[in-house]
This record gives C-alpha cells, sequence and structure tokens, in this order.
C-alpha cells in the first residue's frame, strides 16, 4: 500500500492564552480525500486547533504545511486565497439576502467593461449561473437560488452555508459542527452533502460533537485532549464508547489496540 | 404551496404607498388646492432637505444603527457654510466644501466612536447631536447668518416644466435617491453594507472589513447631511442655527414610513424617498385643512409608531 497524500499538516503547534495554554504541541495531519473528525472535550484544544489551520489565529509556535509547503496564515482571508473555507457554527449566512447573494458573499464578481470597471456594477447573471451550476453540482435540491435564505428550513440553510465552503474550495474544507442543532432528518441531509462534497475529492475536516454524525461519515478521527493530539482512531475498527474514552482520558493512548488507530 | 402572500412584496415595502395613497386621497378630497402641480412641486421643495437627510439615516439604519445626531449636524454645516462664505470672505464653493466637510468629520466621530470603542450608536449620536448642537450655538453666537453669497441659494432656484416651477434642489435630491439606490443595489459595497446589517459576524467571517464599511456608511451620511445643509440654505435663503430641529425626527421618520427595518438589513432607499414625501403631504395637507401645526406632529408621531409596529410584526411573521 502506498503511503496516502498528506494534504495539510501541523508539527507542535502551541498557543497561549495569558496564563492558559489552548494548544500544548499539537500535531496534524489531513489527506487527500478523506472526512477527518476532529473531537475533544470542551477545552481540548479543539477550536483553538481548527482556528490556527484557518488563520483566524495565529500560533505561537510550530509550523503547518499545505502540500508540504509551510504556510503562515495571518488572516482567514489569506487562508481562503490558499484554497481553505471554513464553514462556521452558527448558520453564518445573512438571512435577508438571496441564496445566490450569500454563495458570492465577499467575492462578488463585477460586470465586464464600463459597467464593471467604472461603475462598479455586478454581474448577478453571472454570479447566479454560477450559483446555480455549483449547486446542482452538490445536488443541494433548492429550487431557486433568488429566494432569501430566511425562507429556508434550517437543514436547507446548513447546505448553502456549507455549499458556500464546498463551492469555492480548491483545497480543503472546514466544518464547525455543521449538523448542531438540527433535526434528524435535516441533519442527515447535511451528512449528504459533505459526503458529496468528499466524494469529489475535496478533503473535510469535521468538527462535531455528535458522535453518531461522526462514526456515520469520518474515515479517520483526531482526538484532541490536552492541547495535544491523543491518537487518531479508525471508526470502523474501535466502538464509540472506547473513542469516548479516549477523548475523556479514562482510555490512555497507549492502550489503545493497535488495529484501531489509524 | 405558494400563496398570494408569498407572491406579494413583504407588508413593510408596501406600507409607505398605502400610507401615500391614502393620505392623498384624504387631502384631495378635504380641500380644492390640494391635486394641482404647483402643489405637488411645492411639497417636493418642502421635503427637500429631509430627503436629503434621510438617505444618509437610510444607510446607518440598513446597518442596524441610528443617527440621532442628523438634523443638528445639517444646521452645523449649515452655519459653517454659510459664515466661512459671508463672514470670513472665503470663495462660495470652498465655503460650500468646507461645511460638508464638517458634517462628514461628525460622520467619521460618529463611526470611529461605534467601530472603535464599540459604543451603540444610539449613545454615540445623542452625544454628538448635542455636541453639534452647541458647536453651532456657540459659533453663531445663536445669529442667523444673513449675508449668504448667491451660489448658495442657487438650488432653490426653479425652472418651468409644463408651466410648473421644479427647484434645482428637487432634481439634486432625486437624482441623489438613484445613485444611491444603485450603489446600493448594484454594488459590493452596497451590498456589503446590507450584510453588515443582517449578519455582522458572518459578514466579518467571510473576510469583508466590516468595520470600514460601517465608518464609510457614517461619513457618506455625513457628506448627505452636508448637502441637506446646502439645500436648508438655498430653501431659507440664511445660514440658520436652529435649522433641523424638526428635520432630525422627521429624517427617522421617513426611513421608517419607507420600509427600512430598524433591525438592519432590510430596505429600499426609494422608500425613504415616499416616506419623506408621506410626512411632507401630510404636513401641507394639515396646512391647507387649515390644521394647528401641533397636530402635524402628533401626527408624524402617531405614524412613526405604527410604521415600526408593521416593521416588528412582519419580522415576528415568521420570516
Amino acid at each position: 500500500m502506498t503511503a496516502p497524500q498528506i494534504v495539510m499538516q501541523a508539527k507542535g503547534l502551541v498557543k497561549r492564552y495569558g496564563q492558559v495554554t489552548a494548544l500544548d504541541g499539537a500535531d496534524f495531519e489531513l489527506r487527500a480525500g478523506e472526512i477527518l473528525a476532529v473531537i475533544g472535550d470542551n477545552g481540548a484544544g479543539k477550536s483553538s486547533l481548527i482556528k490556527a489551520l484557518s488563520g483566524a489565529t495565529i500560533p505561537d509556535e510550530g509550523e503547518i504545511l499545505l502540500d508540504g509547503q509551510p504556510v503562515q496564515f495571518r488572516s482567514p482571508i489569506e487562508a481562503r486565497r490558499a484554497g481553505i473555507e471554513c464553514c462556521y457554527q452558527d448558520l453564518a449566512v445573512a438571512p435577508a439576502m438571496t441564496i445566490a447573494e450569500n454563495l458570492f458573499l465577499g467575492r462578488e464578481l463585477k460586470r465586464e467593461g464600463f459597467a464593471g470597471n467604472v461603475l462598479r456594477m455586478l454581474d448577478k447573471k453571472k454570479m447566479l449561473e454560477i450559483a446555480v451550476a455549483r449547486m446542482a453540482d452538490l445536488k443541494v435540491g433548492i429550487r431557486s437560488m433568488t429566494q432569501a435564505v430566511e425562507t429556508l428550513s434550517g437543514g436547507q440553510r446548513q447546505c448553502v452555508a456549507v455549499a458556500r465552503a464546498a463551492a469555492f474550495a480548491e483545497h480543503v474544507v472546514i466544518l464547525d459542527e455543521p449538523t448542531a442543532a438540527l433535526g434528524v432528518k435535516e441533519g442527515n441531509m447535511v451528512l449528504e452533502l459533505i459526503r458529496r462534497v468528499r466524494d469529489k475529492g475535496l478533503p473535510v475536516i469535521l468538527i462535531s460533537h455528535n458522535m453518531p454524525h461522526v462514526f456515520e461519515i469520518a474515515d479517520r478521527i483526531h482526538v484532541a485532549r490536552l492541547g495535544k493530539r491523543a491518537a487518531v482512531l479508525n471508526p470502523k475498527a474501535i466502538s464509540m464508547s472506547d473513542t469516548v474514552a479516549v477523548m475523556t482520558g479514562a482510555m490512555p493512548p497507549e492502550k489503545i489496540p493497535v488495529e484501531c488507530l489509524a | 404551496m405558494a400563496t398570494l402572500k408569498d407572491k406579494l412584496p413583504p407588508l413593510g415595502q408596501l406600507g409607505p404607498f398605502i400610507a401615500l395613497l391614502i393620505a392623498c386621497a384624504f387631502f384631495g378630497a378635504t380641500t380644492d388646492q390640494f391635486f394641482s402641480a404647483e402643489n405637488f412641486s411645492l411639497i417636493l421643495q418642502q421635503v427637500m432637505v429631509v430627503g436629503v437627510i434621510a438617505i444618509g439615516q437610510t444607510l446607518i439604519i440598513l446597518t442596524a444603527g441610528i443617527d440621532l445626531s442628523c438634523g443638528v449636524v445639517m444646521a452645523l454645516a449649515g452655519i459653517v457654510m454659510t459664515k466661512f462664505g459671508a463672514d470670513l470672505g472665503l470663495p462660495a464653493p470652498l465655503a460650500i466644501l468646507l461645511g460638508i466637510g464638517v458634517a462628514a468629520l461628525f460622520g467619521l466621530i460618529n463611526g470611529l466612536l461605534v467601530t472603535r470603542i464599540k459604543l451603540p450608536p444610539f449613545i454615540v449620536t445623542l452625544g454628538t447631536y448635542n455636541i453639534a448642537f452647541a458647536i453651532t450655538q456657540l459659533y453663531s453666537k445663536a445669529q442667523t447668518v444673513t449675508e449668504v453669497p448667491s451660489l448658495m441659494t442657487l438650488l432653490g432656484n426653479t425652472f418651468q416644466v409644463g408651466g410648473t416651477n421644479v427647484a434645482y434642489g428637487t432634481v439634486l435630491m432625486i437624482a441623489l435617491y438613484l445613485g444611491t439606490w444603485f450603489w446600493l443595489r448594484d454594488t459590493a459595497p452596497g451590498r456589503h453594507v446590507y450584510a453588515v446589517g443582517n449578519n455582522p459576524e458572518a459578514t466579518r467571517l467571510v473576510g469583508i472589513p466590516t468595520d470600514r464599511v460601517l465608518l464609510g456608511v457614517y461619513v457618506l451620511a455625513g457628506v448627505f447631511y452636508g448637502i441637506a445643509a446646502l439645500l436648508s440654505v438655498a430653501r431659507t435663503g440664511v445660514g440658520d442655527p436652529n435649522a433641523g430641529q424638526t428635520e432630525n425626527l422627521d429624517a427617522i421618520t421617513a426611513v421608517v414610513l419607507g420600509g427600512t427595518s430598524l433591525f438592519g438589513g432590510r430596505g429600499v432607499v426609494l422608500g425613504s424617498l415616499i416616506g419623506a414625501v408621506v410626512v411632507g403631504v401630510l404636513r401641507n395637507g394639515l396646512t391647507l385643512m387649515g390644521v394647528d401645526s401641533v397636530y402635524q406632529v402628533l401626527v408624524t408621531g402617531i405614524l412613526v409608531i405604527l410604521a415600526v409596529t408593521v416593521d416588528q410584526l412582519s419580522r415576528k411573521g415568521g420570516r
């Protein structure tokens, strides 16, 4: 078996907030074409890790490699330029604006020629066309891209938020609790979408508290604990309760059966 | 299933038209002089100051803010431009620009306090309202500036369209509305104004510098108040330190009547023009009926509460 291609890697990340050490030498590894779940108790360094990877915070020590090249993101915009798209927890969309507008928020397309260069006019038609194409690509079944996001159900809204990240990411999609606050059916809708994103070839980092969801779609599980990476588990080999035991520290990493590691 | 209610624009956006139609029908039925081109032209001249202030106010309310200092900042800008022109003898165009600049500076101060120190716009502009009022009174010594350069009253002049006098200021007001409407609707910075009012956190996370959007909106609003000051000077022919007292709340009334939500992110700037005209029609119609001007204030007060109620109810209506 050939070694899997590593898309994103972090080595020995340290992040301190005053007296608190949020990241204490954390490692991280994301392979091509996988869904990597990141789990951990509150304060395990999960969100600090994700913030460092997405440029929302700058780590004090350690390095981040994208396709083997060292990168330093000073802002989420820089991470985005490098092809890393993030979808944040609390339905990060503008409700009164249309789906197409939300997809292109912050990366609007201007018309060509006089209308675009002098009047700075937006090319709404082109943006709408691309929005329809990208959403069809991801099989998001929403009738009209010109309806306001607030007319959608919670699950559909979350699909728009996930699709926005997936539609423009070239390297990595980071999803922070995308199924939180959704019902069973709507959660499944979002999980289906995440699978399709992976099947398109984009690796997905999925932060979630929802163990059944994690076990349903993750290829590997990164367990954060005490600011470090406790283990990377294989969800097909380990049980849910053992995973929780690793997460809480009840099962020390050295006692994990070798076949359960990934 | 799509019902008729889904197909119609939200009630908040139809409200101003309905209010305008009812007001016109009422005054048309009760007074003889109301329905005449001359009277409508007069109403537009009466609303041009409030109308232009309301453009700036709309921008700020779209970001979920509010500007209580608008009318008083306008009065200050009017005093500055007339005194600079009349007393200091500066060339009129320079004096006008400096007046508009002072209003923009107040916008900048409001914007900096809102974005840097994260103070609520309500409190910030309540403070600058008093500051601008005091500076206006101190600088003008509470005296009206009368020797106004003729260039400053140019916009108050009229030209004939089919026998009706139309003021240049009215044309300027409508042009400013159309320009702002285009900017808000068809450019990226304009859409970002809506996004900031809708969900500031989401807007920041997609990489839009929300503080710069807000700051720009407050400065731009100041520029509109400055232009309104010029219109006020043109209309009255003097620099009046007590101008802007009624315009201050009338502008907010116009915006809210025009269907822009006080919660931010929803509204169309052209609605504010209708809202301003509604206020103007009420004032004009009640005057024609010979009603005491105190009742005009009473009616505007009731109207604004009605409009905000509609806004609140349509938000709670689940959409």
